[in-house]
């Protein structure tokens, strides 16, 4: 993250767009499905045909309010209007979107920094198809061809706008790593940024601390979150070094290039598109009313800063490391893994760090691990029947395969070893290495790890660490 | 001439589908190169439904209330794999992936649908002169226009070629046409018939309606034709209504109010066939009494900012990308521009234009906000007039069928041929247009009558008095 020149603030507001993980289109009854053959899921009513209409999704209704529910919105009878421009992915030539009467205004969204972000509004609207431009520059201007796929036309989308609010581009990644968690939470969305269910514009502008807004560009289609915070570090620099510069602000829409690690102009405020909304009068006016919003709130999941505050209090005194754990653990949705841990009587220390490390690490997922199996996995690693390193393999094979822990450790040869032949072994060790030996019982405790790091390769990992200490201390 | 409930009636009976319908193939090729009423004639759909019509019949059972009835379509009306062209170029060539939801259902009851019919382009219109393939004639007398935007429709059915038709009413495209045809026309409440298939002029105006020669017809096709439908939005959903057992019901007791607003600037023959419709339902055991309603008299003004702004972005999606027609250019933009530039006719475009001014940033609140105001203020001023009135009555249209080219010059002499039917669209409201009296040169003089939403059973009841007392058992 760099900073911004001393007395310099940056004032940052983001626009999420997520498409709703509905089944079928906001409109329609074709199916809501990314990575499908192009133009398979169309009908005329998402290819606009002339004299088709427009019939309202209501599980896109259910999503969105729950959206707003998450922020804290006032949800309030709301209506559709027409956004009206020409761009050949968008069938009809306007996109059905909210207006002057959004379902979802205000609200707020608590970050797990402490901070809050203001939320003006969650409205509903349509996503365009899809161009591509084949041949020549392969951008819009200058392709020898252009094709559309109209399987996007019609996906439902809420665009979520927060205030003004955002200080800072961590603090701008914090909100839509917090909102993406909240979209999964509540079922609306995936989350995948990179699938572009997830969009994020954002608006960017500099004042010196305590001054008046300054004028802000709008930088469009962020689509990672190291996008986001990579361009709004960049263009609040840009707009500081410009007005050092001498240079004044003027408010456009930007452009951002990975590549190149910059913004560049995409069209200036003058060139702005009059969109000349009206009521959508194709539409009825959308009226949740107590019963149906009811509904919703019944079946809404507890949001991740809630899940992160019952996690947290099962750790007894959490340090740094243990609060970042439990960020990941809730960023995942793998809490109940800790939950039925601690329940069956284990180590929330224990359970967490397992959770945190080995299964957030999996690549293939954990729908083999059962909650029962990872709790007597960590219990066995608690009470030395497994070492650390063997209750890893033993997760690695359930996080694969599934299975028992137990018949899993026996197969691996983990049985717990004898009393006598860590006694043994540790006399043999000992034997081999007198020097160091000698400098341990003088009061080197750091030589226990030697000895223990040599118990564990002559064992190949199955001598419990405490047993080996144990024997250590006594022969002091 | 057979009626519909005829036709349908010895089809039940037995009499062939197949045979009415070459019948009206042969009325048609006789007569369509003089009127120019059909833009396409579809004689193998019709057979196959004639057809399946006869088959239904023979198996013993009932094949509907519009059994074997040959029927014309507006052009604005999406039929499956049949060429739909609004009469534009624009959708040259274009022949729908899916029927309207009336199509469905005229075929459900029975009915033969023979072809599509001429219209003003995109309904956009008073005479069947702004369409793209010529002007309509009306089959009273050639020199003239038989009104529009639905002139097609009307004069199918005025000249026999078919014995219904459906059109399209956003401003009186049903009423205007049917008075200047000597016809029956309908206007239906705003939702009580589906959209879907329709191609939107103005949505919030546009409702599908029938033509017929006589009042009981209509009512049957209108009967046919209503009822919700899951895929409009807008479509009403209390269940429909029950029309053709009500057409006999009479005016006993009912109030009517003659509406001022209604019959001012009329041509005197026409406000002289308005006045004895007056004393014949007055005659029949109505209230009458006179009413003013001056908002309507915004109508117009506020119609001719609704309507194009509705238009302005309804027209957008025809840009060349995905069907009809294409003009190619250098790049999209352009290819856009070329297409509309040479595939929209003039009124198509000044509507367009009108609309996009209308709700233009800076603009939208003076004119398009305005309208919307007026919109309310109608809307109020006919719910207080149906408080104190079951029934309004007045003209259809200020005059009878006028000649060819006298209004093609004054863009506002012809959108005064609406000014009666206007208010209706506004507030969604029902009117039927029926022939009474003739007037300047023994042609037909349509008077109108209005309702609540919802009331067209009581509207037909008032239309066949006023039929009956015309000498039309």
């Amino acid at each position: 993250m760099s900073e911004l020149p001393r007395g310099w603030e940056m004032v940052v507001g983001l626009e999420v767009h997520t498409e709703l993980r509905t089944a079928t289109k906001m409109f329609c009854g074709c199916a809501n499905s990314f990575g499908d053959e192009p133009n398979t899921n169309i009908c005329p009513v998402c290819l606009g045909l002339p004299g088709s209409l427009p019939v309202l999704n209501e599980h896109a209704v259910d999503l969105a309010m729950a959206i707003g529910m998450a922020l804290h919105s006032t949800i309030a009878p709301s209506t559709f209007h027409r956004k009206n421009y020409f761009y050949p992915d968008m069938p009809k030539d306007f996109q059905i979107s909210q207006y002057d009467l959004p379902i979802n205004s205000g609200g707020h969204l608590d970050l797990p920094d402490g901070t809050t972000v203001s939320i003006e509004r969650a409205h509903m609207e349509e996503d365009t198809g899809k161009t591509t431009h084949l041949g020549g520059t392969g951008r819009i201007h200058g392709a020898d061809r252009s094709l559309v796929d109209y399987n996007r036309s019609g996906v439902p989308l809420v665009e979520i706008v927060s205030g003004p609010d955002i200080r800072s581009s961590e603090q701008a990644r914090l909100y839509a790593s917090e909102l993406r968690g909240i979209l999964i939470a509540t079922g609306a969305s995936d989350g995948r940024m990179e699938e572009g269910s997830m969009r994020i514009d954002a608006n960017v502008s500099v004042r010196k601390a305590g001054a008046p807004f300054g004028t802000r560009c709008e930088i469009k289609n962020l689509n990672s979150l190291r996008s986001l915070q990579r361009a709004i570090d960049y263009e609040a620099l840009r707009q500081v070094e410009l007005i050092e510069g001498g240079g004044v602000v003027r408010q456009e829409t930007r452009h951002w290039d990975e590549d190149l690690g910059a913004t560049s102009t995409m069209r200036s405020k003058e060139e702005a598109e009059d969109y000349r909304y009206f009521r959508e009068p194709d539409l009825v006016d959308l009226i949740p009313d107590d019963a149906w919003q009811e509904r919703v709130r019944v079946n809404l999941p507890a949001m991740p800063a809630e899940r992160r505050t019952a996690l947290l209090e099962r750790i007894v005194d959490p340090a740094p490391a243990q609060r970042d754990a439990v960020i990941v653990v809730i960023d995942l949705g793998l809490e109940s893994f800790v939950h039925a841990a601690v329940d069956a009587g284990a180590d929330p220390n224990i359970a967490l760090s397992r959770v945190a490390n080995e299964i957030a690490a999996s690549t293939t997922g954990h729908q083999n691990l059962s909650l029962e199996a990872f709790s007597r996995t960590v219990l066995m690693e608690q009470r030395g029947q497994l070492s650390s390193t063997q209750a890893k393999t033993v997760l690695g094979e359930l996080l694969e395969h599934g299975g028992d822990p137990v018949a899993i450790a026996a197969a691996k040869g983990f049985e717990q070893m004898s009393a006598d032949s860590v006694v043994t072994m540790v006399e043999g060790l000992l034997e081999q290495h007198p020097d160091e030996w000698q400098r341990y019982r003088e009061g080197d405790d750091k030589l226990a790890q030697f000895f223990i790091g040599l118990a564990m390769k002559a064992t190949k990992g199955q001598a419990n660490g405490k047993d080996v200490i144990a024997e250590l201390q006594a022969r002091r | 001439m057979k009626t519909a409930r005829d036709i349908a009636k010895n089809v039940n009976n037995g009499s062939s589908a197949t045979l009415e319908l070459e019948e009206t193939l042969v009325r048609i090729k006789e007569q369509n190169d003089e009127l120019n009423v059909f833009l396409y004639v579809d004689e193998q759909g019709a057979r196959a439904a004639a057809q399946r019509v006869d088959e239904i019949v023979a198996r013993g059972e009932n094949a509907g209330p519009l059994a074997g009835v040959p029927i014309a379509l507006k052009d604005n009306l999406c039929t499956v794999d049949v060429p739909t062209t609004c009469a534009s170029k624009i959708l040259d060539g274009w022949r729908p992936p899916y029927s309207a939801t009336v199509v469905e259902k005229i075929l459900a009851a029975g009915a033969v649908p023979v072809g599509k019919t001429n219209l003003d382009e995109f309904a956009m219109g008073s005479s069947t002169e702004n369409s793209a393939f010529g002007p309509t004639r009306n089959p009273l007398d050639p020199s003239r226009v038989p009104g529009g935007s639905s002139g097609g429709s009307a004069a199918a059915v005025a000249s026999q070629m078919t014995t219904l038709s459906l059109g399209s009413d956003t401003g009186g495209s049903i009423r205007q046409p049917a008075a200047l045809c000597g016809i029956v026309g309908v206007k239906p409440t705003y939702g009580l018939v589906s959209r879907y298939g329709l191609v939107a002029f103005a949505s919030s105006l546009d409702q599908i309606g029938p033509f017929a020669s006589n009042v009981t017809d209509a009512a049957t096709l209108l009967e046919a034709v209503a009822g919700h439908d899951s895929r409009d939005s807008t479509s009403l959903v209390e269940p429909s209504p029950s029309l053709v057992a009500h057409v006999e019901d009479g005016v006993k007791g009912r109030r009517v109010a003659l509406v001022r607003e209604l019959v001012d600037g009329a041509d005197e023959d026409v406000v002289e066939s308005v006045m004895k419709a007056v004393e014949t339902l007055r005659a029949a055991g109505a209230t009458i009494f006179e009413l003013s309603i001056p908002e309507l008299r915004l109508g117009l003004s506020a119609y001719y900012l609704i309507a194009p702004a509705e238009a302005s972005s309804n027209l957008a999606r025809f840009d060349g990308v995905r069907y009809g027609l294409r003009v190619d250019a250098d790049d999209v933009a352009a290819m856009n521009e070329a297409t509309r530039t040479a595939g929209f006719g003039k009124e198509v475009k000044r509507r367009i234009m009108l609309g996009t001014y209308a709700l233009s940033a800076g603009y939208y609140d003076a004119y398009y906000g305005q309208a919307l105001k007026v919109r309310t203020m109608t809307i109020e001023a006919f719910k207080r007039a149906y408080q104190q009135a079951d029934l309004l009555i007045g003209a259809t249209t200020p005059s009878v069928a006028f000649a060819f080219g006298s209004k093609t010059n004054d863009p506002m002499a012809m959108y005064l041929s609406d000014v009666f039917t206007i208010p209706t669209n506004l507030s969604g409201d029902a009117a039927i247009s029926v022939p009474f009296g003739t007037g300047e040169a023994d042609l037909p003089v349509g008077v109108q009558l209005l309702g609540p939403g919802r009331s067209e059973a009581s509207l037909f009841s008032a239309a066949r008095v006023l039929e009956r007392a015309d000498g039309r058992e």
